[in-house]
């Protein structure tokens, strides 16, 4: 195996010109004569707007526009949908409202756009939006999930008068009944799935051509999917051709989710820029990306499950309510129902299940998918439930665990709730975790933390997840005496650029650096279907290879022609083919040839080598694994500090070790994150986002974490032509419920059996107090 | 932001004549606090008088039992003083518990006393070691000087030129923090000197505030058992996402023990 090959772990070829300041990001774009845009966002969470008056904004010298939601229904723009159907309690399809790109006759929550002001300068435009009268008509809003179905709640959308955007279940309610009315034992929980803030390092931005003699659109983003942005821009927002957009993105400085959907601002620019003749460019600053980038999470679960009375689970029940923010995002619904749903069978043996959501509007930014999206929430669920029940049956969490684990030898096995896992032993990554974390010494450590008077709990979570979604197309060119890769995905920070290379450097024999990325290019690449669901890899990867693979059965037949040889003769190893006899040509000196129209076959061009595959899914992956976290609470603060915290996880074939682990490290911190620190709070009355900006928006930083031991333990992927399972959102999957399990397990002694998200220091104080005045 | 003017004096005199004849002037100093303000549109001066010319304002020195330290001296600068370690070292690990790298290279203490921030950890520290803050025109005693949130005893084109700190016999700083802001949810200084015991809060009212009962309390008994037992009253503390009353109020008898179990010299 090469150097750079699959498996080792090369270091990011993006790193020297991320690091050295020499990224592109799409704030760094400069066209000639670019004016600046803000947009005027709704300081209110529910008003009816009376009238906007823009006079005194147009009369400053050096602006150029000042444009609202009456201009943008004149001009005839559309909104950005909703991609998933919804129904309610009755079966009946429900509206689908539409985000508007500014709001026109009433703003639902704050941050929603109502005015766009482009001028000469970023200051001046700021200037202009405080200049700009809007007379708002303040309405009652509601701003959570128990607030909105509250008999008599002021209803979001007037279509929705109780606030319930969707209904949707899935699974066998009657047979559920049965099991639960048969079980020996039943165990409830309810938990609240915390909203979190997705706070990429990059805010959103946008930066937005139009070319008149063309007629031509041409936009710089911050996206995860640049071609879901130009159909989105085609199809619903501009109403043009697809041929009439081009989308451009850049280095982006993380994701997580947010970055995956066409944002109004993308229209909004495009539009700017053709009404005004020049491009337009908007910058999110962080108090947008608060208020107006999708958030994540937000759910309310209730579980019943029965269980035999030695441990074995027969069937669960799970009722949930789904905060979906003011509007229906692009693939807001799908996140708590069918995303959560298929996983909420897990690594468990579930013989029956019955799951519930509702979809519920309020007055609050829009929630949509955040690293994982709704696999964490599944895992949450079921991680929390092993727990309740191994305390409530006397077993212990790894015991209860092994009992219910779907074994290596009914794989492939069909999960109760819909998909097929191919492979994974979960007892194989369970027993690692537990021997590298030293689960069994944990019980020393808490007698030795104790006697300096702290607490000290250790959690685990066995978790599986679903990965890798629809196909991908992959390019492979020859050009300037290099090799360039032409893909779909997006990189957001993860490294496809080093982790295509390094799967073409090893499939062709080529030098890794020979080999150049292109990805954020809708007219360079034809295709794609963009960077989520942890898709770029699995997807992306075999589509890579196959391209290369039919790059060499080219370079067969191009090398038979130069070496007078027949091509069923020549074969291919390590960058060259060779006759039978011993004489042959490196791939990069044919390319060479290639450029010599005289060495070509009839009919081939100096495109002789280049070749496009395609890979589509046909199955998901089923990443795994497990997460063992132990932490010390100070009991008089309630402090909670992360001291320790192993994985081992199943990816399947490992592409680049350090790609992976830094994957998994990003993961975690978020899910400490959330089962921590991140706490999102809307004003009960008010439903203004209080946690808006980093002083009090708590993101785990660097002295916030400890360490972590990471093994990987890869079955390869049997669905795969790689192997290769993804990695993206693992981390965050399984981390909140091995934190919080740790948490109650610290707090155990004192009789403590739930704690929720986010287990701030007062949450822990008061829990701590509540269960001394019960005892 | 919105546009101002911009001017950097040479010499105190000029600076404080400055501030007399300007409408809306304000002093610059590290500029953490009043460039955000800035940025967020929440304060826009005429005029900003950066005081960074009066280099002698950044001494930190040391005479008998006063340690002195110039208002332009940075948080960074303090915590890493000898002088400041060998005398006080809980000022030192104070001002290295300010914010971040980036906020200690450039915030000073005059600019952070100025300020008054009902949750910043210097007023704490001044009002427990009975600091002097000398200004531009006398000599204000630190009881006298932080009057309520956001506000002090300074004249409107008072400048504070330097702080005085006697020397205690221990003392120690205990400081929780709020989990986004690293700000203090409440900290608590507690000094020890031949005059007696001050214990001072911050972060959890609404300006720094003495606590005299369990001054008194460690005066006869300067062990933190002496005051496990001082329950502080939650009415009047701050109450915000991160912390209610109660819970304020309890954080400052856990930490005033802590603070004195580590100015003894445990920690
Ligand atoms: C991210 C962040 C984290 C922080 N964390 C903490 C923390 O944990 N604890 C903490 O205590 N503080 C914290 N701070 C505040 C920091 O300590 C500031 O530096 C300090 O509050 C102000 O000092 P400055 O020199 O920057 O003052 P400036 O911002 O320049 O000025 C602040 C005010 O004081 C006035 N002023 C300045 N100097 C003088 C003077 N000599 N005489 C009279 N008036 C003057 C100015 O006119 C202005 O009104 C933090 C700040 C940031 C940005």
């Amino acid at each position: 195996m090469q150097r750079f090959g699959l498996g080792q772990p090369v270091r990011r070829s993006e790193d020297p010109r991320l690091l050295t300041g020499r990224g592109r990001y799409a704030a760094d774009v400069r066209l000639p004569g670019e004016a600046r845009a803000v947009v005027l966002r709704s300081p209110h969470a529910h008003a009816r707007i009376r009238a906007i008056d823009t006079t005194r904004a147009l009369a400053m010298p050096g602006v150029l526009a000042v444009l609202t939601g009456a201009d943008v229904a004149a001009d005839g723009l559309g909104e950005v949908p909703c991609s998933i159907r919804v129904n309610g309690r009755d079966g009946q399809r429900m509206p689908r409202p539409g985000r508007p790109l500014l709001a026109a006759e009433r703003v639902r929550y704050v941050g929603d756009g109502v005015a766009l002001v482009v001028a000469e300068t970023l200051a001046t435009a700021v200037d202009a939006a405080e200049r700009i009268d809007v007379d708002y008509d303040p309405l009652p809003a509601v701003a959570t999930i128990e607030a909105a179905v509250a008999d008599g709640a002021p209803p979001v959308w007037d279509a929705v008068p109780d606030n319930r955007a969707f209904f949707w279940q899935r699974g066998d309610g009657d047979a559920v009944a049965a099991a639960l009315a048969g079980a020996d034992r039943i165990v409830s929980l309810a938990l609240a799935n915390n909203r979190v803030v997705p706070c990429a390092m990059e805010p959103r931005a946008a930066v937005g051509a139009f070319d008149a003699a063309t007629g031509r659109y041409t936009l710089y983003t911050s996206s995860q999917s640049p071609h879901g942005v130009k159909k989105g821009l085609s199809a619903h927002t501009l109403n043009v051709p697809e041929e009439m957009v081009h989308v451009i993105v850049g280095d982006v400085g993380g994701g997580f989710g947010t970055k995956i959907f066409h944002y109004p601002e993308e229209a909004l620019v495009l539009w700017a820029a053709r009404r005004i003749g020049r491009p337009v460019k908007w910058v999110g600053d962080r108090s947008e990306a608060f208020l107006a980038d999708t958030h994540g999470r937000d759910q309310r679960n209730r579980l019943t499950a029965g269980f035999t009375a030695d441990g074995r689970l027969l069937a669960l029940k799970v009722e949930s309510f789904a905060n979906m923010g003011a509007y229906l995002n692009c693939f807001g619904p799908a996140i708590p129902t069918e995303m959560t749903g298929c996983m909420l069978s897990g690594v468990y043996a579930l013989p029956a299940l019955h799951a519930v959501c509702e979809g519920v509007y309020t007055n609050t930014t829009p929630v949509d998918a955040y690293r994982g999206a709704g696999r964490p929430e599944a895992s949450y669920m079921l991680e929390r439930l092993m727990d309740a029940a191994a305390r409530e049956l006397g077993l212990t969490p790894d015991a209860i665990r092994r009992l219910n684990f779907i074994t290596p030898d009914r794989m492939p096995y069909r999960t109760v709730t819909g998909p097929v896992y191919d492979s994974g032993d979960f007892g194989r990554r369970l027993d690692a975790a537990l021997a590298k974390a030293d689960w069994a010494g944990a019980a020393g450590r808490k007698r030795e933390a104790a006697a300096r008077g702290s607490l000290r709990g250790i959690g685990l979570s066995s978790y599986v997840e679903i990965c890798g979604f629809q196909g991908e197309d992959a390019t492979i060119r020859f050009a300037d005496g290099g090799i360039e890769v032409l893909v779909g995905t997006q990189s957001t920070g993860q490294g496809h650029e080093t982790a295509y290379a390094q799967i073409v450097a090893e499939t062709l024999g080529v030098p890794f650096d020979a080999v150049t990325v292109v990805q954020g290019d809708t007219d360079r690449i034809r295709t794609g279907l963009g960077t989520s669901g942890s898709r770029s890899l699995p997807v992306g990867g075999p589509a890579v290879k196959r391209a290369a693979e039919a790059v060499i059965a080219r370079g067969r037949g191009f090398a038979a022609h130069l070496l007078q040889a027949d091509a069923g003769e020549v074969r291919f190893a390590e960058g060259r083919f060779e006759t039978a006899g011993g004489r042959g040509i490196d791939l990069m000196a044919l390319a060479e040839a290639a450029t010599d129209p005289a060495n070509l076959p009839p009919g081939e061009t100096v495109a002789v080598l280049d070749a496009t595959a395609r890979f589509d899914l046909e199955a998901s992956t089923f990443p795994n694994g497990c997460h063992v976290c132990e932490v010390e609470v100070d009991p008089e603060t309630g402090r909670v500090t992360v001291v320790r915290y192993t994985v081992v996880d199943d990816f399947g074939t490992v592409v680049n070790p350090l790609l992976l682990a830094g994957q998994v490290h990003g993961g975690i911190a978020q899910g400490i994150g959330q089962a921590l620190m991140e706490f999102t709070a809307y004003d009960p009355d008010s439903a203004q986002l209080l946690t808006a900006s980093f002083v009090d928006y708590a993101l785990p930083r660097a002295a916030d974490l400890p360490a972590f031991d990471i093994a990987f333990d890869g079955i390869p992927c049997t669905t795969n032509p790689l192997g290769i399972k993804g990695a993206g959102e693992a981390g965050t999957i399984g981390a909140c419920p091995a934190v919080i399990n740790a948490v109650i397990d610290a707090l155990a002694p004192l009789g403590v059996t739930h704690i929720d998200m986010p287990a701030t220091p007062e949450a822990v104080w008061r829990t701590i107090r509540a269960a001394k005045t019960a005892a | 932001m919105h546009p101002f003017d911009y001017i950097q004096p040479g010499s105190v005199a000029e600076a404080v004549g400055l501030m007399r004849d300007t409408a809306d002037a304000r002093f610059l100093a590290g500029g953490m606090t009043l460039i955000p303000v800035m940025k967020q549109r929440l304060a826009a001066p005429s005029l900003l008088i950066d005081l960074a010319r009066l280099a002698e304002l950044r001494a930190i020195s040391a005479k008998g039992g006063t340690l002195t330290i110039g208002a332009l001296a940075r948080h960074a600068a303090v915590a890493e003083s000898p002088v400041v370690q060998a005398r006080i070292p809980a000022l030192a690990s104070l001002a290295a518990g300010i914010g971040d790298a980036q906020v200690r290279n450039r915030g000073t203490i005059g600019g952070s006393l100025a300020n008054n921030d009902p949750v910043a950890d210097y007023p704490a520290a001044m009002l427990a070691l009975g600091a002097r803050i000398r200004t531009d025109r006398r000599c204000i005693d630190a009881d006298a000087f932080f009057t309520g949130m956001f506000a002090t005893a300074l004249e409107p084109d008072e400048m504070i030129i330097q702080v005085e700190v006697p020397v205690p016999e221990a003392a120690a700083y205990q400081k929780f923090e709020q989990p986004a802001s690293h700000y203090a949810v409440a900290g608590v200084m507690v000094a020890k000197a031949a005059d007696g015991v001050r214990v001072a809060v911050t972060g959890a009212g609404s300006g720094v505030f003495r606590m005299p009962a369990m001054e008194a309390a460690l005066a006869d008994d300067f062990t933190p058992a002496a005051i496990t037992g001082i329950a502080v009253p939650a009415d009047g503390l701050n109450a915000d996402l991160h912390a209610s009353a109660e819970y304020r109020a309890h954080l400052v008898t856990v930490l005033a023990g802590r603070a004195v179990a580590a100015a003894m010299g445990r920690s």
